[in-house]
């Protein structure tokens, strides 16, 4: 069982890292995002350390929300998916494997990159590093969940837009504590509570949220 | 007690059941409400505080009841039609949604027109709005799935999952929005709170309440057995009921 989820992962990562530019796509996205913003309104670094927090969270949501399709659509297609659920692994795990994965790939580099949009949105460096927290711990629901979302579309056709509609709402208590956390922090205060929060959350996305997947997949990707 | 269910839940028998039910609940409905309505508009005292606009509440307090209760109808019979296959569940669970969204609309509504002369301004990012628009985006959501899946069983299985996860998060979602407020700035003009409602007042929400319930039970039993006909129009009961006519 181990070994089916560290080969599905590796395929995964392997299958990404062949076609670079469409990793390197969220990625641009979310950065290119924020840099609208300051172009947007008047730049003076007060305006933009107040929107900072709200407008790196939103950018990194959405940026998300688009990398969710290659999750699970490539493999409906070419009916590696079929596969893997014939498998006798439980498909739990393979979902884990998956979604693992998918946020080493997109997650991860968002993360990264933060501290750089940080420094563009003129927070100050004490805030930085509450900022690559937050994500760090709010990036991986945000797979997990997006993962039913993906699940439940797979088989509609452009299913883009649904999936938006579906996937959003359930985003919203990971927006708020995470761009909360960095919002107390630049007013200096204690970011633990929002932090535990994030966690919270990140450990019921982890036990829940592949489950619903898992039978997501078994009704809408058994042809 | 199985086979029970089985009969009872057959859309030929609940197509029957129903219209024998929906005069009754469409009529109490009516009734109650009107009687509520008249205690409310007219029997009622003013609030010392809000003068006659408080009486807006008579509608909004039940949609936004029923918002919340018709959600938890519908996952829970979308789990009862996953988990014991019954396809009558999956009907009233499809039907619930639209109403529940039109109760939720209402409340919003209601709610701004309300808070115009109270709070001085049509919307305000209080926790309570705030979680009441997610939760009318939940089921924008779930009916845009139940639309798009073209096989109908995938339909309603895919949608009633989505059903439950949204009742999994709607605690989640509403005690982080709360939070967000209270964190943001603590409790000012926008959460009023009552010390305990004048006993004049409680009876015709009350009455209201029960109500809307009944409309709701009307409207739903209504959109189920338009909706059993509309999937068995291919079986052999739509098809004598159509030659009896």
């Amino acid at each position: 069982m181990l070994k089916a989820f560290y080969y599905l992962l590796l395929r995964d990562m392997r299958l990404a890292l062949r076609s670079r530019h469409e990793l390197a796509n969220p990625l641009i996205f979310f950065v290119l995002v924020v840099s609208l913003f300051p172009l947007a309104v008047m730049p003076t670094p007060e305006r933009l350390q107040e929107m900072a927090p709200g407008v790196i969270w939103v950018a990194a949501l959405l940026s998300v929300l688009l990398s969710l399709d290659r999750l699970f659509k490539q493999d409906y297609e070419d009916g590696s998916l079929d596969q893997l659920m014939l498998s006798p692994n439980p498909l739990v795990v393979l979902v884990l494997a998956k979604v693992s994965a998918h946020w080493l790939l997109t997650g991860l580099p968002l993360v990264i990159i933060a501290p750089l949009l940080g420094v563009f949105m003129a927070l100050e460096t004490s805030s930085l590093s509450v900022l690559v927290w937050s994500l760090l711990l709010g990036t991986p629901v945000l797979s997990l969940v997006g993962a039913i979302g993906v699940s439940l579309t797979v088989a509609v056709n452009r299913g883009g837009v649904l999936l938006s509609l579906i996937v959003l709402p359930l985003y919203i208590p990971v927006l708020i504590f995470g761009a909360n956390a960095i919002d107390v922090a630049s007013d200096g205060m204690s970011v633990r509570g929002q932090l535990y929060f994030l966690g919270a959350m990140l450990a019921l996305a982890l036990s829940l949220a592949p489950l619903a997947t898992a039978v997501a997949l078994r009704i809408t990707a058994s042809r | 007690m199985w086979a029970w269910i089985q009969k009872f839940s057959s859309p030929k028998y609940f197509y029957g059941m129903s219209a024998k039910l929906i005069p009754w609940f469409a009529l109490s409905a009516l009734l109650i409400a009107l009687y509520g309505l008249y205690l409310g508009f007219f029997v009622a005292p003013p609030d010392y505080q809000q003068g006659e606009s408080y009486r807006i509440i008579f509608i909004h307090v039940p949609a936004a009841w029923m918002s919340m209760f018709v959600y938890v109808v519908m996952a829970v019979s979308a789990a009862i039609g996953l988990i014991w296959q019954i396809r009558l569940a999956d009907v009233i669970a499809a039907s619930s949604a639209p109403i529940g969204a039109s109760f939720t609309f209402i409340a919003l509504v209601t709610g701004s027109l309300w808070g115009k002369p109270m709070w001085g301004t049509y919307w305000v990012w209080d926790a309570r709005l705030t979680s009441e628009l997610i939760l009318l985006f939940l089921y924008f959501g779930y009916m845009a799935l139940q639309a798009s899946i073209e096989d109908q069983r995938m339909a309603d299985k895919a949608s009633g999952l989505l059903a439950i996860v949204g009742v999994v998060n709607i605690p989640i979602i509403h005690y982080s929005v709360e939070w967000w407020n209270t964190l943001h700035q603590g409790a000012t003009v926008t959460k009023f709170d009552k010390p305990s409602i004048h006993i004049d007042m409680l009876i015709p929400l009350l009455l209201m309440a029960l109500a809307f319930k009944l409309f709701y039970l009307a409207m739903v039993l209504v959109r189920a057995r338009n909706e059993a006909l509309y999937r068995d129009r291919n079986r052999r009961w739509v098809r004598e009921l159509v030659e009896k006519l």
